[in-house]
């Protein structure tokens, strides 16, 4: 019973020191376990799979740095494959930070491993606005009227991609990522659903539960969490095997991750046990 | 007293060294290396915190706040005030910053904005606060109209659609029951129907509405158990994160 007295009254800071470990050792052992897309996750896949040469996609980063870990992977794994099918990238931000995000993402993916890219034919970086779900609600009708410029100052006429790009109706995807408001969510309320345009993503776990209402009718696909990324960069390295020479922080992360969710489970029966039989003893004394 | 004197004195220390040193290194790899040192180094003030509350902690707490106000506001006025608004009203006036638009023609509907934004500043004053409102009035009544829309039709409308589908579902292509679908779809049609039973409190929950009201706590149940899943994978991947962090980009421990 002693050692039930010393779990019940264990500090949390020796928790805290288990969960940095089950992160810590599986990350410097490297270990990675095999992962199987699902459905939810396959058909973003197969949709960017299946655009001709030449498609528009609308890449959208709005998150920061807080969430970053969790989302570079998947707009990573997502804009590599969009460079393997050549279609076209309009890159932009509905968050702040999202631009910044998005310079050391094209230099990260497009800039390293796609050097024959032009920007402005192949790919095109509007920047960051404000104006979150009034901004997408201006540009599903005119993108001109808060584009003016790209986020060099370019005049948006004179970039050659940009011809032909009216509004977002002429995307033939939308990829948002990013969890918090504005988010996947206001895009396919302000941008999919009016507009009718395919409106796939991915966001940080905690909101993957509160977007699964909207697939498969008003949403495309969703990669929920680094399990989503994980899952991604899995099918992408079956299908370019290239790709396995890249980082893929996805698979990287799912093995500390599971690491960290056994001893998470561990900790919660041992709390539960420890409740019913301090329970049982305190009904005894009585 | 003390206490603050010393996250005071902490930042002002660690923020001047970083300043010579990000001003003293010419080689971009050393200023890299330092960036990146700096990093780790507020990493390592934040979790610090899980020990117990610290002045290191406070210093990169205050730290990103005010980083993160003075990033808002940036961004905000390059990306957005200079080309949508001076870019618009005054062309000629960004030349130095956007020659691109500097020779378009001026745009004089975007005074209203201008009226509107200087408005809302003026809740700065004790005397005139008040007429802030009704910028304020301006942002909540196209917000809500706005809103009201497109939630009506994709949050009510289209969620009543995704529900009601059909309970036995047959393969397009060679008519075949499709026992995984069809099992899915009733799962989500009385899922819902007994999660709406729960919450309607007009009837008392006895008999047959009182077992579909225990059904739908149960479909709740399980709502938050995979919500508190998935917050936890949220929470240890930005952990993983930071240790990459520090073992990979800054130790090199990783290989």
């Amino acid at each position: 019973m002693a050692f039930f007295d010393t779990i019940k009254n264990i500090d949390r800071r020796v928790i805290f020191l288990f969960i940095a470990l089950s992160v810590i050792v599986p990350l410097l052992f490297n270990v990675i376990f095999p992962e199987r897309i699902t459905p939810i996750v396959q058909k973003i896949f197969d949709k960017i799979e299946a655009l001709p040469e030449g498609s528009r996609v609308l890449i959208s980063l709005d998150f920061d740095p807080s969430t970053a870990p969790e989302q570079e992977p998947m707009v990573d794994a997502v804009i590599y494959h969009c460079c393997q099918r050549n279609v076209k990238l309009y890159v932009m931000a509905l968050w702040g930070a999202g631009q910044n995000i998005a310079d050391a993402t094209i230099n990260r993916i497009i800039t390293t491993h796609f050097p024959n890219k032009v920007y402005g034919v192949d790919y095109v970086h509007l920047g960051y606005k404000a104006g979150n779900q009034g901004l997408i609600n201006v540009i599903i009708t005119d993108m001109k009227k808060m584009y003016t410029t790209d986020v060099n100052g370019t005049q948006i006429d004179s970039i050659p991609m940009m011809r032909g790009v009216r509004s977002l109706k002429n995307m033939d995807l939308i990829a948002a990522f990013g969890g918090g408001f504005p988010g996947l969510k206001e895009w396919i309320l302000f941008a999919g659903d009016p507009g009718n345009i395919p409106v796939a993503g991915g966001v940080t776990a905690v909101s993957a539960p509160l977007l699964y209402p909207y697939y498969p009718n008003q949403m495309l696909g969703m990669m929920g969490g680094i399990k989503g990324a994980a899952e991604y960069e899995s099918e992408l390295i079956r299908k370019y095997p290239d790709f396995e020479k890249m980082p893929h922080g996805g698979l990287e992360m799912m093995g500390p991750q599971a690491v960290a969710h056994v001893v998470i489970m561990l900790f919660i029966i041992i709390g539960n046990v420890t409740f019913f039989i301090d329970r049982k003893r305190k009904t005894r004394a009585n | 007293m003390q206490r603050r004197a010393l996250v005071y004195l902490i930042g002002f220390i660690v923020l001047i060294l970083a300043f010579v040193i990000s001003m003293m290194a010419r080689d971009s790899a050393v200023l890299e290396g330092f960036y990146i040192t700096f990093g780790a180094f507020l990493t390592l003030c934040i979790l610090s915190f899980l020990y117990k509350d610290n002045p290191f902690y406070k210093f990169a707490e205050h730290l990103f706040v005010g980083v993160s106000a003075a990033y808002w506001m940036s961004m905000g006025f390059w990306t957005t005030l200079i080309p949508n608004l001076i870019g618009r009203l005054h062309p000629p006036a960004v030349r130095l910053f956007l020659p691109a638009v500097a020779d378009a023609e001026p745009n004089y509907w975007y005074l209203i904005p201008l009226a509107l934004g200087i408005i809302l500043l003026l809740r700065l004053s004790a005397k005139v606060g008040w007429i802030s409102r009704w910028s304020l009035a301006f942002v909540v009544g196209t917000t809500a109209g706005l809103n009201f829309i497109r939630y009506m039709r994709s949050d009510f409308i289209g969620q009543i659609y995704n529900t009601i589908n059909p309970l036995a579902v047959y393969s397009a292509t060679d008519r075949s029951f499709m026992a995984m679908d069809s099992i899915s779809a009733v799962v989500v049609f009385f899922g819902v129907f007994c999660g709406i039973v729960y919450f309607f409190f007009s009837k008392e929950h006895k008999g047959a509405f009182g077992a579909a009201s225990r059904v739908g706590i149960y479909v709740l149940m399980v709502t938050f158990g995979a919500g508190f899943g998935y917050t936890v994978m949220a929470r240890i991947s930005l952990l993983v994160g930071r240790m990459r962090f520090l073992f990979d980009d800054w130790l090199g421990m990783i290989n």
